[in-house]
């Protein structure tokens, strides 16, 4: 995919230092006087544009259907946490293994074609999840699952406090995001990367592109239904807002704003879109939707690498320049 | 008379409801084929042109009284200048990036558009009457005909092959189609090819308006019944393949009618079943029933 940025690798020791400046903001912030739910529910849409960034900023797949599996995984875990009576861990298990057997059969079926008939076809197969979701027996129809209790973890550590779930929920956040950069460092993740950049490529260098793109699929699917069903517990209800196509765009302009193909990017993005629906939603009522649009628009026509990836552009370029007034070869030059 | 238990009213009427939802599948349908295929991008905001043609015909009604004939004229005028001032202002940026982009800007788009009729009309709905001289219906002895639904299925079917006509048979057509093969070649033939990228995304703007107006006495105006129906036309476009502009209308006229069948046999299924059709067409013939592997 053309325009599109490779990461940077910026000087290891200095975004090391960098993550666990975030790491301890993040363990602070609730002590500090941020609303805890608010902190759970905007990291688990950061988890979301995580997963959703590692198709479409890794891959270069652009799937416009992930909120069917975040909605998917939502109400799967509610029902079996509500109805069934399971534990809170193994709700979340079973919904992210759902989320993941159905990313599976709709990854099957859209890798078929490429490029926009790719997001077409996801956006179509989504919207059937959304039909299930909104007319299935056990769903609650336009109600949703409503009052899904937290439960107790193992059966031992109750999560009605907030300020235990919320360092639960930073905990599984973090394993994720190590995760993502587990997968994109590793040699699976370097193939991903040469189909993005030239898939034809990778065909005639013997790899089996459709099975490569069909485990990120899943890969990614999978997290995506980790992060809807830990927003299940941690706000107690799923709703059909979770599985509607304007949650699919919300997690493609998260990833976009933030920055696509960077790590940091849809972090940065998810909490920006979170946190400006909670500043505005009772300040501007159906406005939001518009200013969401306007900021698809900005995006697309002027901001196309995001906060991070335009952040990573101007260090590249102080970095060069210094480089070559010092007459020193840049770390960077190639 | 029964057809397999179900009354054969019932049946023929949602054969033409079917019919009716078919003619809008393939007028918007061809729409974005035209666009995509000279612009190289795929249309979100296809269906809120749709529904803003649909409002333009209230609006016009309500406000200042302009009948149902004007609007049919007016609202794609509307609209294709409003296609006009997006395509110069914001896609002509996008042509040479990836399509992606495209999609991403016109949904942005359709999101600005909703978002602003839904602030001002709401998410209820107004009812738009149907003109004078088609309301009523006709008896064919073996079933009452709505008049206005038949008009919906015959002017659309006009439409869409009056636009079959002009592209395959006449000479703006064969620029049209020599610019999607090979938009510098035409350049270089002397033919102004930005301004004619520009008058098609009018034109398939404006024939989505015309949907819009055909579907107003039809169905409930609301600022969300174009989000509505992209989505299944996505689905529509990938059965169909857009290669071909006769399959489009083909493919929207049929999948219409299967729609209708579902709502008599297995009322349940009627939303899903387009998506259906599109994974078994993925899976036996991914390029579409019409469509050209590239």
């Amino acid at each position: 995919m053309s325009g599109l940025e490779a990461p940077a690798q910026p000087a290891a020791r200095q975004s090391r230092i960098a993550w666990l400046v975030v790491l301890a903001i993040l363990i602070a912030a609730p002590f500090v006087g941020v609303y805890p739910v608010f902190m759970m529910k905007a990291l688990c849409y950061a988890m979301f544009a995580c997963a959703f960034n590692l198709l479409l900023g890794f891959t270069g797949l652009l799937s416009f259907g992930h909120a069917a599996f975040l909605g998917s995984a939502a109400y799967a875990t509610g029902w079996l946490v509500r109805t069934a009576g399971w534990s809170p861990e193994l709700g979340v298990l079973a919904g992210t293994a759902i989320a993941a057997a159905i990313g599976l059969v709709v990854g099957l079926i859209a890798i078929r074609r490429e490029g926009i008939y790719f997001a077409m076809i996801t956006l179509a197969l989504a919207q059937m999840v959304y039909f299930v979701c909104l007319q299935a027996p056990f769903t609650g129809g336009e109600d949703g699952l409503q009052g899904v209790p937290r439960g107790k973890l193992f059966g031992v550590v109750a999560l009605t406090d907030d300020l235990t779930l919320y360092f639960i929920v930073l905990a599984v956040f973090v394993a994720v995001f190590l995760f993502i950069i587990r997968i994109v460092h590793s040699p699976f993740g370097q193939v991903l990367k040469a189909i993005r950049e030239n898939e034809p490529r990778a065909i005639s260098l013997g790899y089996d592109v459709a099975r490569y793109k069909l485990l990120a699929f899943v890969l990614s699917t999978g997290l995506a239904g980790l992060a809807g069903a830990m927003k299940t517990l941690v706000l107690g209800f799923a709703s059909l807002s979770d599985a509607h196509w304007t949650m699919s765009g919300e997690v493609i302009l998260m990833t976009l704003l933030g920055g696509m193909g960077t790590f940091a990017g849809p972090v940065i993005g998810a909490f920006t879109i979170i946190g400006l629906q909670n500043f505005l939603s009772d300040r501007v009522g159906s406005w939001i939707n518009v200013i969401i649009g306007v900021i698809f628009v900005v995006c697309v026509v002027a901001f196309r690498r995001g906060f991070v990836g335009e952040l990573l552009a101007a260090l590249k370029k102080r970095s060069n320049y210094t480089a070559a007034k010092s007459g020193k070869p840049s770390s960077e030059a190639r | 008379m029964d057809i397999f238990g179900i009354p054969i009213q019932a049946f023929l009427g949602q054969l033409l409801l079917g019919l009716v939802n078919g003619s809008f599948y393939a007028m918007l349908s061809l729409g974005l084929a035209v666009i995509f295929g000279l612009l190289g991008i795929v249309n979100f905001a296809h269906g809120a042109l749709y529904m803003i043609g649909a409002y333009v015909a209230w609006i016009g009604l309500d406000r200042f009284g302009m009948n149902y004939w004007v609007a049919l004229v007016v609202a794609p005028i509307v609209v294709g200048a409003l296609g006009v001032a997006v395509e110069r202002s914001l896609l002509r940026h996008l042509y040479r990036i990836d399509p992606i982009y495209g999609l991403l800007l016109t949904f942005g788009l359709a999101l600005i558009a909703e978002g602003i009729f839904r602030y001002y009309f709401g998410v209820s709905g107004e009812s738009y009457p149907v003109p004078d001289l088609l309301a009523g219906a006709t008896n064919l002895g073996f079933m009452v005909l709505p008049n206005y639904r038949a008009w919906v299925v015959v002017a659309s079917l006009v439409v869409c092959l009056g636009t079959w006509f002009l592209i395959e048979k006449t000479r703006l057509g064969a620029y049209l189609r020599a610019g999607t093969e090979n938009p510098a070649l035409v350049q270089a033939f002397g033919i102004n090819v930005p301004i004619m990228v520009m008058f098609t995304y009018a034109a398939g703007a404006g024939l989505a308006a015309l949907a819009g107006v055909l579907a107003a006495p039809v169905i409930q105006v609301t600022p969300l019944m174009g989000s509505n129906l992209i989505i299944v036309v996505f689905a529509v476009v990938v059965i169909g393949g857009m290669g071909s502009i006769l399959g489009s209308i083909l493919t929207g006229l049929g999948l219409g009618v299967i729609e209708g069948f579902t709502k008599v046999f297995y009322p349940e299924a009627s939303n899903i079943v387009v998506f259906v059709i599109m994974a078994i067409v993925l899976v036996i013939r991914p390029a579409g029933l019409f469509g050209r592997e590239k």
